[in-house]
């Protein structure tokens, strides 16, 4: 049972850390090609025209991988986690069938018409569907997010004799406080994605010598938006969520911030330890005092619960992890204000196209936005173990129970090979894609 | 409630096995008959435009089971584990053949993709018919050995296959004889809906030829369907009753054979929508054919300790459908508004188009 567990859960962990890459991206990118597109409209430049094109052709690839190995998510459901799905699947399913009917169409139809219709329509018109692909693929995270909120916080459920979860209240799932907060602080990560990955191929056209024109645009566009949604995922949205956990999942707050014992006269943060789960304590740490009792309740002095305070099988069952997911998360997120600020000085100073070193940094960065995407994300779902459902459904008693524990490692193995040949025949595309540029085009 | 979500999913199952349908048809086609590198290319590109958004469907499809549906969702989808996930890495392959042949002009490099698209079209499509043939066969639900259930409730876990290869044995795997005749049924019906396609949306050299295909696979998809008749009555002797009882339920084999009777035609067919909307009924025919002649029941049981699964016993319950009843119309009537803009726009011959994103 163990085993079976442990491998269901890294074979979701592996395909869903895996699809995330995509969707990111095309979230945030949506917004920055209805900019462009938007720039157009107004001041008739076909640069921008261009850039939005070529934007889209970028989107339209991520789209597609992200088409591939979404569909894995959703059989998984039933696949791997069937007792999950059948207890749970009359709530759940409502979000996620949602997210299928209102938002995954919307985006499909009028991705195919941006890229096809712009001679048939207009450009008022093609703007119009830019801007839906946009409202689908946020409509996309919404939904999903709706789906996750419900398993971090549930509301609107009554819990049948037989242990099945039945929807009360429809309204409920959409105004569950867990939320707002989530999507906006999701949403914002992903446009700090798609602008690092637009700042990094200005940076890239610039040093080549090539599409210098193009160059500059994407990494003035990337820097502005990229400092702007670096901000906002850290304030408001990333501070409403950390008072949400601290609200809703104390032990899981606890763990994240690596509290190991209760301070009586206020908490404080850590910017640097490891866990130690022998000696439960922090090894090497620098703390500030006070801060995270300030930060969280606005009382220098507030007492928060360690996690002495919880029972041992109400902890997140893996602590290392969370905490250090959860520290690299904000530990990217701050490195990036310094960054995209720093370039944003540059550019005012207009020395931005010309300071190589800091061209090339930003090249480079790219990664770095999606390992905080990805540890954000696992902050969250490490956080709400051991439970599928938050305190009420445990994750052991979500598996499927027919499935034994070798066909789930062999379908791990599986998806590995297939995602490993999947991943890099689409950094060949994407390469492949920037390497041509916007002016080469021919839609 | 329950009947109204049966129908919408039927549907939109409906819809996306003749979407995707064809791309699997095109794609067994193309791995057959296409040896020129222009006719390869051109079919390739006929569903390279379109497979993803094909595939939609099939998303929301999966997503409206789980929610209407959810204990049907959960035994069937842990059940058919293997089979399940080896249809998500066909899936996966036919994506990259699509997306990555026309990337490169190396003939290494597109031969690859090329055999990557048509095999797994064609596994694709023989995997759904024995998927099909299964449902209609029965399960051994609960798992039960010796008359003892092996789990509580209606999980089970079919092996890919059983040792007897029959499919009236107490433990039937996946594939057995009677799946597969299904399976081949599937496969043939598909190649003549890609071929079709092909004729319909390209000027392919290979067009006149494929009429000619399309009549001969039409006189074996005859012969297999007299066939599957006789055995579908062995391997479930109720299938009939619900036509006996329902009469006007004769209304969805009269649309399959109507399909293959039209199809002997092909020849003399002036225009080629016209054959693709006889293969379309061939499709919808028979999908709508299995489930009305198992209506209510969803997954038969092959075992007499458990029930067989129907709408009712797993369906969530009223208020979940009923909401889901309300956004479920805004959506569809969404849908159907986009398809149609969509697919006007994407009208005519593909040849020309520019594909590759």
């Amino acid at each position: 049972m163990e085993d079976m567990i442990f491998y269901d859960r890294l074979q979701f962990a592996f395909t869903i850390t895996f699809h995330y890459i995509f969707p990111q991206l095309t979230m945030g990118l949506s917004l920055l090609i209805v900019y462009y597109k938007w720039k157009y409209l107004r001041n008739n430049n076909e640069k921008y025209n261009n850039a939005a094109k070529f934007l889209m052709k970028i989107f339209a690839i991520n789209f597609t991988m992200g088409v591939i190995t979404g569909i894995p998510m959703e059989f998984q459901f039933g696949t791997n986690w069937a007792k999950f799905s059948e207890l749970t699947g009359g709530i759940i399913g409502q979000t996620l069938a949602m997210e299928g009917l209102f938002s995954f169409f919307l985006e499909s139809s009028f991705l195919a018409l941006f890229i096809f219709g712009e001679k048939l329509m207009g450009q008022k018109l093609h703007f119009l569907t830019g801007f839906l692909v946009f409202l689908g693929s946020w409509a996309s995270g919404w939904f999903i997010l709706a789906t996750n909120a419900w398993m971090q916080h549930p509301v609107g459920y009554e819990i049948l004799e037989n242990g099945k979860f039945v929807l009360e209240n429809f309204s409920a799932l959409f105004t569950n406080p867990w939320l707002l907060p989530a999507f906006l602080h999701n949403q914002m990560a992903s446009v700090v994605t798609s602008s690092f990955v637009v700042a990094s191929i200005g940076a890239f056209y610039i040093l080549r010598k090539k599409q210098v024109e193009y160059g500059k645009l994407f990494l003035k566009t990337g820097v502005v938006f990229g400092l702007i949604s670096s901000l906002l995922v850290a304030f408001p949205t990333g501070d409403w969520n950390a008072k949400n956990v601290a609200k809703y999942q104390p032990a899981a707050f606890a763990a994240m911030e690596g509290i190991f014992e209760t301070e009586e006269a206020g908490a404080e943060i850590v910017l640097i330890g490891q866990p130690n789960m022998v000696e439960k304590k922090l090894d090497n740490k620098i703390a500030v005092p006070n801060i995270l009792s300030f930060l969280t309740h606005q009382d220098w002095n507030k007492q928060i619960p360690g996690m002495d305070q919880f029972k041992e099988e109400e902890l997140p069952d893996n602590i290392p992890a969370l905490y250090y997911s959860y520290h690299i998360m904000v530990g990217l997120g701050t490195i990036f204000i310094g960054i995209m600020a720093l370039a944003l000085f540059f550019l005012w100073r207009k020395k931005l196209y010309t300071f190589k070193p800091l061209l090339w940094f930003i090249m480079f960065l790219v990664p770095f936005p999606y390992i905080a995407n990805i540890t954000g994300w696992y902050t969250a779902e490490l956080g709400r173990q051991p439970y599928l459902v938050y305190g009420l459904l445990k994750t052991s008693d979500g598996v499927s129970p027919t499935v034994s524990s070798g066909n789930t490692l062999f379908t791990l193995l599986g998806f590995v090979a297939l995602y490993m040949l999947l991943g890099l025949l689409f950094l060949v595309l994407v390469g492949k894609t920037i390497n041509e540029g916007p002016k080469l085009q021919k839609h | 409630m329950e009947i109204f979500w049966y129908i919408i999913i039927a549907t939109v199952l409906g819809i996306f096995f003749v979407l995707d349908g064809y791309d699997f048809g095109t794609g067994i086609i193309h791995l057959f008959f296409a040896k020129k590198e222009n006719d390869k290319e051109v079919i390739t590109k006929s569903a390279g435009l379109f497979w993803d958004s094909n595939e939609v469907w099939l998303v929301a499809a999966g997503g409206m089971l789980f929610m209407a549906f959810p204990t049907f969702y959960a035994s069937v989808f842990s059940g058919f584990y293997l089979p399940l996930i080896i249809v998500l890495w066909l899936i996966i392959f036919r994506a990259m053949g699509l997306e990555f042949r026309g990337q490169f002009k190396y003939q290494m490099w597109k031969d690859i993709w090329d055999v990557s698209f048509g095999v797994s079209s064609l596994l694709l499509a023989l995997f759904f018919g024995i998927a099909l043939g299964n449902i209609v066969r029965g399960v051994n639900l609960g798992g039960v050995e010796n008359g003892i259930s092996v789990y509580e409730g209606h999980y089970f876990f079919l092996p890919l296959w059983d040792s007897s290869f029959s499919p009236i044995s107490e433990t039937p795997g996946i594939i057995d004889w009677f799946t597969i005749i299904i399976g081949f049924i599937s496969v043939v019906t598909l190649a003549i809906h890609g071929a079709n396609w092909v004729i319909l949306k390209t000027n392919s050299s290979i067009n006149l030829k494929l009429k000619g295909v399309i009549f001969k696979l039409n006189i074996a998809l005859a012969i297999l369907t007299v066939f599957s008749l006789f055995v579908w009555q062995i391997v479930n002797p109720d299938s009939l009753n619900n036509f006996v009882d329902k009469p006007y339920l004769i209304v969805f084999p009269i649309l399959y054979f109507t399909g293959l009777i039209g199809l002997f035609f092909i020849k003399k067919i002036k225009k080629d929508v016209h054959a693709f909307w006889l293969s379309t009924l061939l499709i919808l025919g028979g999908i709508t054919s299995s489930l009305a002649s198992l209506f209510p029941v969803i997954l038969p049981s092959v075992n007499d300790v458990h029930e067989p699964l129907t709408i009712y016993n797993t369906a969530a319950p009223e208020y979940g459908l009923s909401v889901a009843f309300i956004w479920g119309i805004i959506g569809i009537i969404l849908i159907v508004v986009y398809s149609i803009i969509q697919k006007r726009l994407k009208g005519g011959k593909v040849d020309k188009m520019d594909y590759g994103h």
